[in-house]
């Protein structure tokens, strides 16, 4: 008995330790900042129990609208994603009138004319340029990503010892981390500082501590007091920078929240299940010595 | 298969009018109820269920997967992401199947280690065991290729890297390499072609696995299953029938392994994957650092540890093909690892180098790590070629139990 | 753990509640595993959130018809003049396949609005009367040219195999000159 449990163990050890490779590299995502610390923040969105807070996204939405919107899309959300459970949560009325704010082209009329028609709540958002090479012309030869699924796409690396290195993979699948794409974000937005005196920088671009290269095209978006909300939360860069990334991760993984929830109850009910098993085992072995 | 006690009695007289026409049920009996199993089995011998359970649990998601995802170049991100945003259950169903991909090495991994530590690839087992390694080759086929499918950055540059290994086969006869991966590609680049030809792959290799599943369950009837003493079944007391006890222990084991795929499918869907692949494929623009599938790393480093091109390809196909030849290498009379005191070390050596490898293959290949890369990829082959042909001419097994019974009950009994 | 090994082999183990509890959730959770692989194939949120369309009549004037598409089947929407209106009612409803008045066909104070699902309620064809240059069949509605249906002004079936009227999809007036279809 003693000898199978001990294997018992093991195995489930090396499970997650083969499991746990990945660590080294899935946090190693396009624009990390290699070899830059980027600390962890606290989301309620985080680990096993997390979900969004649909207040939160709401300022986070506002923030994306009046800063990040003027150069990056966000093509992937329809407005009537705003309104549905686990995101924002906009009332629909408010999601109908915000959409009719956009224009998309319309069906081709009887002339073959496509006219543009104000958006509905099925439309998704309009893309800001008609295509790359229009949208680096308007920036001066950058390309601002499209953000519906930014938080996803970029990610943390791991930045400690190589013999910590399987802890820190086994501590993250325990605790279910991740919110890479977040922290990345929030990072970014807040690393703007001044260039080093050694640092030779390049026309139009700007000094970001995070930021691969250290050199990034846009310029710091965020700053205190740009009178961005109206539920009294305090007007700080910070702030904006926590609730936009925090919106940007829910447009990454809008089903996070009814993923938990199902999560849960399927990990309750396989516990139950797996306990029953092990009941019924021991039952049908009790006569076989073994 | 193996000759048993059949105790099916068809009840009823549609079960007799059956099983005097098609007995179905009575092999299914034969095989998977009466059929006697070593009473010493450990939770390792779990793992060939659990595998079964995988393989279904990837097929179905991947046929609900392939009824929404588009294999066109211009569409195919954005339909996985129409899956996991507005497909009703597709932010379970599309998890489901790439959480599902890892599970399933995860198990195969055990499984084989299994097999090598108790030495299960040995005679009469030798068919099962090579069934086992083609099995093995289909299923790593089978993940690149579906890797390949929601293109993104990670999808589109690890086709591109793992297609041009065929390059190499230009230092062979000049331009046949060329014309080989422009064949794969269906043109002079990665492109759409390539993606809807994988696609097709990706959806035949699966069925190739049922019958190559199917296959190795029946060779390993006919043989039996080995057991941690490597002892054959003598007497009736050495075996238990498989149905109730196997399946309870089985069943036990798959719902423990339910529960880890379900942590990561339902709080971790992202943990095993490459935040890479969310940007869409983009040939104008590699990522700064190519890394397959972590069940492929072990392999990748042994690529990359070798300098030279050709010589890289060869040595990592190697370090697959190489496990056919076990039953033939190992020289050793007595199968289970347990009686082999040196044999035993070099075994746990090797399963470090195998995640040592891993290790290094999620790294850059560059300073220190090239040089561990190759000290591991070393000791991966004298395993094989040295330890396992050569350590049995001067290792003594120690004192094994006379019988599978005797192991169990200690001496004394029958 | 006592007793000998011969014996406990043939020994059939009792099957009582928790050796079978057990196995049962086990069942249990793969049948509820099915659900989502079914309900994958339902409309998509994207559909769904097409499922009502709305529709300007503003632009439609009297004796004009409009197309639209909704959850990817024509509607179509005719603006009737007066005469037409008064020869849907004036059918004697006895003389219908499918007797239906017109009033129950339209809704109360639009009555010159008739809104129809544009498929033929035999086979599943289009029927032809939406264009002007359209043959509208014997009864200056609508005529199905795949197996001659003849529809009247109000959509009812007048001849032909179709077994019923063209059916009326379920819509609101939001304005006077806007429907809410679905």
């Amino acid at each position: 008995m003693i000898k199978s449990r001990s294997i018992a163990v093991s195995v489930l050890a090396f499970a997650a330790l083969t499991g746990g490779y990945s660590a080294s590299f899935a946090a190693g995502g396009g624009g990390d900042g290699h070899g830059v610390k980027i600390e962890r923040q606290e989301w309620s969105f985080s680990g096993p129990s997390g979900k969004y807070d649909s207040q939160q996204l709401q300022r986070g939405f506002g923030v994306y609208k009046e800063v990040c919107a003027a150069c990056h899309g966000l093509s992937r959300i329809a407005f009537r994603n705003l309104a549905q459970p686990g995101g924002p949560a906009f009332n629909v009325e408010q999601v109908k009138a915000l959409a009719a704010t956009y224009e998309v082209p319309d069906e081709p009329d009887d002339e073959g004319e496509v006219k543009p028609r104000p958006a509905r709540l099925a439309d998704r958002f309009p893309p800001l340029f008609a295509n790359e090479k229009a949208a680096r012309a308007a920036q001066n030869g950058a390309l601002p990503p499209d953000l519906s699924i930014i938080a996803k796409a970029r990610g943390v690396a791991y930045s400690g010892t190589w013999y910590q290195h399987p802890i820190a993979m086994l501590k993250d699948i325990a605790t279910a981390y991740q919110e890479g794409g977040a922290d990345y974000i929030y990072a970014l937005m807040t690393g703007y500082k001044d260039a080093p005196a050694s640092m030779k920088m390049s026309e139009g671009m700007n000094y970001n501590t995070v930021y691969p290269g250290h050199q990034i095209a846009m310029a710091a978006p965020l700053s205190d007091g740009l009178d961005l909300y109206n539920d009294g939360t305090p007007e700080t860069a910070d702030n904006y920078a926590r609730d936009v990334a925090a919106f940007l991760s829910w447009t990454s993984d809008p089903t996070l929240n009814e993923r938990k929830s199902l999560g849960w109850m399927v990990m309750i009910f396989l516990l139950i299940t797996s306990v029953l098993l092990y009941i019924s085992k021991r039952r049908i072995w009790a006569s076989a010595k073994h | 298969m193996s000759s048993h006690e059949d105790t099916y009695e068809p009840k009823g007289r549609v079960s007799k009018w059956m099983d005097e026409r098609l007995p179905i049920a009575r092999m299914m009996h034969g095989q998977f109820v009466d059929f006697p199993t070593p009473r010493n089995l450990n939770y390792l011998w779990t793992f060939g269920g659990i595998l079964t359970f995988c393989l279904v649990v990837q097929i179905a998601s991947g046929i609900v997967l392939a009824m929404h995802y588009i294999p066109a170049e211009s569409m195919a991100f954005d339909s996985v992401q129409h899956i996991k945003r507005d497909v009703n259950y597709g932010w379970l169903i599309q998890p489901l199947h790439a959480v599902g991909a890892s599970m399933f090495f995860i198990a195969v991994y055990i499984h084989i280690f299994r097999g090598l530590y108790y030495g299960s690839y040995k005679e009469p087992r030798e068919v099962l065991w090579i069934l086992g390694v083609l099995i093995f080759l289909v299923m790593m086929a089978t993940g690149f290729l579906g890797y390949t499918l929601p293109w993104g950055q990670m999808s589109f540059w690890g086709v591109t890297v793992i297609t041009n290994l065929f390059s190499s086969l230009d230092e062979v006869i000049p331009g046949l390499g060329t014309a080989v991966v422009t064949w794969l590609w269906g043109g002079y680049s990665v492109s759409g072609a390539t993606l809807t030809r994988f696609f097709s792959l990706h959806y035949l290799l699966p069925f190739v696995l049922c019958g190559l599943v199917a296959l190795h369950i029946w060779a390993l009837h006919v043989a039996g299953q080995n057991n941690p003493t490597g002892l054959d079944i003598k007497t009736k007391s050495d075996s238990l029938p498989m149905s109730p006890y196997a399946v309870s222990k089985d069943l036990f084991a798959l719902s423990v392994f339910i529960m880890l795929f379900a942590w990561f499918v339902f709080f971790a869907p992202d943990y095993l994957g490459h935040a890479d692949n969310y940007i869409p494929a983009n040939a104008l623009v590699t990522p700064a650092h190519i890394v397959p599938e972590w069940y492929f790393l072990p392999f990748y480093a042994i690529l990359r540890a070798i300098p030279s091109k050709l010589g890289g390809v060869i040595a990592m196909f190697g370090a697959i093909a190489v496990l056919a030849f076990v039953p033939w290498l190992d020289t050793s009379r007595v199968r289970s690892a347990r009686y082999r005191p040196y044999f035993k070390w070099f075994f746990w050596l090797f399963a470090f180098t195998c995640l040592a490898l891993g290790y290094l293959g999620s790294l850059p290949a560059e300073g220190i790590y090239v040089m561990w890369a190759r000290i591991f990829t070393a000791y991966y082959f004298a395993f094989f070629l040295l330890v396992m042909p050569f350590l049995s001419l001067w290792e003594t097994p120690t004192q094994m139990p006379g019988s599978i019974s005797e192991a169990v009950l200690g001496k004394g009994s029958k | 753990m006592e007793g000998s090994l011969a014996s406990d082999a043939d020994e059939p183990t009792r099957r009582d509640f928790l050796t079978l509890a057990g196995p049962a959730f086990f069942a249990v959770g793969g049948a509820m595993t099915v659900w989502p692989f079914v309900h994958q194939m339902n409309p998509d949120a994207g559909a769904l959130a097409l499922a009502s369309v709305e529709v300007d009549l503003a632009p439609v004037e009297e004796g004009q018809a409009i197309t639209i598409m909704w959850r990817g089947k024509p509607v179509f929407i005719r603006h009737r003049t007066k005469k037409e209106i008064d020869e849907a009612r004036d059918v004697k409803l006895t003389n219908l396949p499918d007797p239906q008045s017109d009033t129950a066909r339209t809704k109360a104070g639009h009555e010159k609005w008739l809104v129809l699902v544009g498929i033929c309620t035999h086979l599943g064809c289009i029927p032809k009367g939406q264009s002007l240059g359209d043959v509208k069949g014997d009864y200056e509605g609508w005529f199905c040219p795949c197996h001659g249906s003849h529809y009247d002004n109000s959509g009812r079936i007048r001849k032909g195999p179709a077994p019923r009227n063209l059916e009326v999809p379920p819509y609101q007036f939001q304005s006077d000159t806007q429907i809410k279809i679905g």
